[in-house]
């Protein structure tokens, strides 16, 4: 039985999904553009999760070993649906920007990942800590990644303009770079630089 | 082991359980999106009138309420740039993109500029009204820019030719760069210009570069930087839809005051 | 033709499926290490793309979309079922998936044995299921939809073959300890996602 604080705090850098255990990168870059739908992306990846997590513990000891993977699949695919559905109810300009990625939420590897390492052998308290802890260290690289990106990119964060921008008068020349594909890329590669710089317990070899 | 009754149960229970979740979800919240989609389309026209401005909070009864006030919504048919005799409730559940779609409500465009593939016959046009009298007129256009279908709004004066406004509300241009179609600074740049020239063919463009003032060069606006394709893009389509074949023939028989009827 | 050639071109390199909107990541960065398994699952993935994207798109546009079933019968007319598109689409996927991976099992024992491995990871890919949102919110009609699905999958082998490549020669470069591996994969990802975007300005 781990402990619950221990669960939710090691995601958050010394196992962070998605810059050591390289998972649910796929839908998480592409909505980093902008602060302002990261936190909303994040938000909807950690309700997913936890409600994923916390059903799948629930139902941990009758689930048949044999169509597991489907069941847990299908909940998660229903959480989505329901995400999705109050996200297009309460923010549709939101829900709108994101698009696609919401659904892809359902391919994201983290939410299987979890529920299938973690929920299928822990109660409930304990998989809803490790659904917070791995969704806040999911959030923490969508976060930083959309921060820069907002903030380098459109000279803004949440909207607000933080560098005057040159064709508005002001002089800042934003960085075109920042809201293209390879900018997250470059982003998260230095992250890892990082995050591997300061801890290099983590380096793999390759 | 489990018998495969157990797991035949358990996977309809599963089923049963998620599906009820969903439909749930799916009806109570299904009358909300739809206002929200309602809504949405209605900032977008009153923003290209300068009635409304993105990111102003505006309660939605406020919307409603300048959009009834303010907007009358008609279908017109583009061939014959008419209105079309329709109930209120046909013109409320009018959506052109689904129109366009459908090989009965729609034609093949010839090969274009703004690589626009169907028409719709029909398209739904808002008239911005100042007592009897209609003061613009917003007429729905697309195209292609260089990632995306832009779709947006183009506002005009009551002369047919002036433009009194252009927004674009959907779009995957790079931010940035084609994405500053949506710069306010840059949208400035159009009231006054004008779409056609003395002939009423459509000249409106975007030029590389800056263009005049709107007295010196009526016919240009500045292109945005670092975006050509955007920019061709958007006066291409400009001037596909405002050519004769499409919104043209209405906009004649709107000089010509030839216009009846068109319930609403 | 024009367009759907327009359409594939799209699909390999504007809108590279990895390099552009970060679908199958996962997959992409953990099998690429050797040119022969990115090639495998490379393949596969072209091969279940091209199946799943026009096989949801009749789904969708018979079963699902609204007044999509009044073939059926009239009265379903205003029955609008899209919100469960999710849920079909990777149902639908991972079905499959699991019948490819039997079909090939029986009759081309050799692809399979190719393929194998790499089958089931891609019922989780989010590239396809990836291609079959995009199908949906761009309104492909089913002959664009195969393209788009064909193409989408090229072009996800293309971006993973050329970086197993890269990585395969990376290993004799003098890279700093802490960017070793997964850092410097991103890096390179990142220079690769600006090469594709040259393509952007094509115009057919």
């Amino acid at each position: 039985m781990a402990n619950n604080k221990e669960v939710v705090l090691d995601p958050l850098f010394n196992n962070n999904p998605i810059a050591v255990q390289v998972l649910g990168i796929c839908s998480a870059l592409a909505v980093t553009t902008k602060l302002e739908t990261s936190i909303v992306m994040s938000l909807a990846v950690i309700a997913v999760m936890m409600g994923s997590n916390v059903s799948v513990a629930l139902i941990r000891n009758f689930i048949p070993p044999s169509i597991r993977i489907i069941v847990q699949l299908t909940i998660i695919a229903s959480l989505v649906i329901v995400t999705d559905q109050i996200l297009k109810a309460f923010v549709y300009d939101i829900s709108k920007q994101l698009s696609v990625f919401v659904g892809l939420i359902i391919t994201n590897c983290i939410v299987m990942g979890r529920a299938e390492a973690f929920a299928m052998q822990n109660d409930a308290k304990a998989s809803m800590a490790d659904a917070l802890g791995n969704g806040f260290g999911y959030s923490l690289v969508l976060l930083l990644v959309g921060f820069f990106r907002e903030l380098f990119g459109s000279g803004k964060l949440l909207g607000f303009t933080v560098f005057p921008l040159v064709n508005e008068g002001g002089w800042y020349q934003p960085n075109g770079l920042m809201v293209l594909a390879p900018g997250a890329f470059f982003l998260i590669g230095i992250f890892i630089w990082f995050l591997r710089w300061r801890k290099p317990e983590l380096v793999t070899a390759d | 082991m489990r018998s495969t009754k157990y797991i035949i149960g358990f996977a309809a229970v599963v089923c049963l359980v998620c599906s009820v979740v969903v439909s749930g979800a799916a009806v109570l919240l299904k009358e909300r999106q739809t206002i929200n989609k309602q809504l949405d389309q209605k900032k977008k026209v009153l923003g290209v009138v300068s009635l409304y401005e993105a990111g102003e909070d505006i309660t939605p009864e406020e919307i409603n309420q300048r959009f009834s006030s303010n907007i009358v919504p008609r279908l017109v048919d583009l061939k014959t740039g008419k209105y079309v005799q329709v109930t209120a409730e046909e013109l409320a559940s009018f959506d052109q993109r689904k129109a366009r779609q459908d090989p009965a409500r729609s034609a093949a465009a010839d090969a274009n500029s703004a690589k626009v593939l169907r028409v719709p016959n029909h398209a739904l046009v808002y008239l911005l009204m100042k007592g009897d009298a209609v003061e613009k007129l917003v007429l729905p256009v697309e195209g292609k820019g260089l990632w995306s279908t832009l779709y947006g709004y183009i506002a005009l004066e009551s002369d047919t030719t002036t433009i009194a406004g252009l927004t674009f509300y959907e779009h995957g241009e790079t931010p940035g760069l084609g994405g500053e179609v949506d710069n306010p600074s840059w949208q400035a740049l159009w009231p006054g210009r004008k779409a056609f020239d003395g002939s009423w063919k459509a000249t409106i463009d975007v030029k590389k570069g800056a263009a005049g003032s709107v007295s010196d060069d009526p016919h240009n606006v500045d292109g945005l930087s670092g975006a050509t394709i955007t920019s061709r893009g958007v006066g291409a389509l400009l001037r596909f839809w405002l050519e004769e074949q499409r919104f043209g023939a209405y906009l004649a028989n709107f000089r010509n005051q030839s216009l009846t009827g068109g319930q609403g | 033709m024009e367009e759907l050639i327009s359409l594939f071109v799209k699909a390999v390199f504007v809108e590279n499926m990895a390099l552009a909107f970060f679908l199958g990541m996962c997959s992409f960065l953990a099998v690429s290490k050797k040119v022969d398994t990115a090639m495998g699952l490379g393949t596969a993935v072209v091969f279940v793309l091209t199946v799943t994207t026009p096989l949801n798109n009749i789904i969708y546009s018979k079963f699902l979309k609204e007044s999509a079933m009044s073939w059926l019968h009239p009265s379903f007319e205003t029955l609008d079922l899209s919100f469960l598109n999710f849920l079909t689409f990777i149902a639908t996927i991972a079905a499959t998936v699991q019948v490819v991976e039997m079909t090939l099992d029986r009759f081309m024992p050799g692809l399979y044995n190719a393929l194998g491995v790499f089958l089931p990871l891609i019922a989780v890919n989010c590239a396809i299921l990836g291609a079959s949102l995009f199908m949906v919110e761009r309104d492909y009609n089913l002959i664009q939809s195969s393209v788009f699905g064909f193409g989408s999958g090229v072009g996800f082998l293309l971006a993973i073959v050329a970086l197993a490549a890269i990585r395969e020669k990376m290993r004799y470069s003098n890279v700093p300890p802490a960017l070793r591996g997964l850092g410097i994969t991103f890096i390179v990802t990142g220079l690769m996602s600006m090469a594709f975007m040259a393509f952007a300005g094509i115009q057919l």
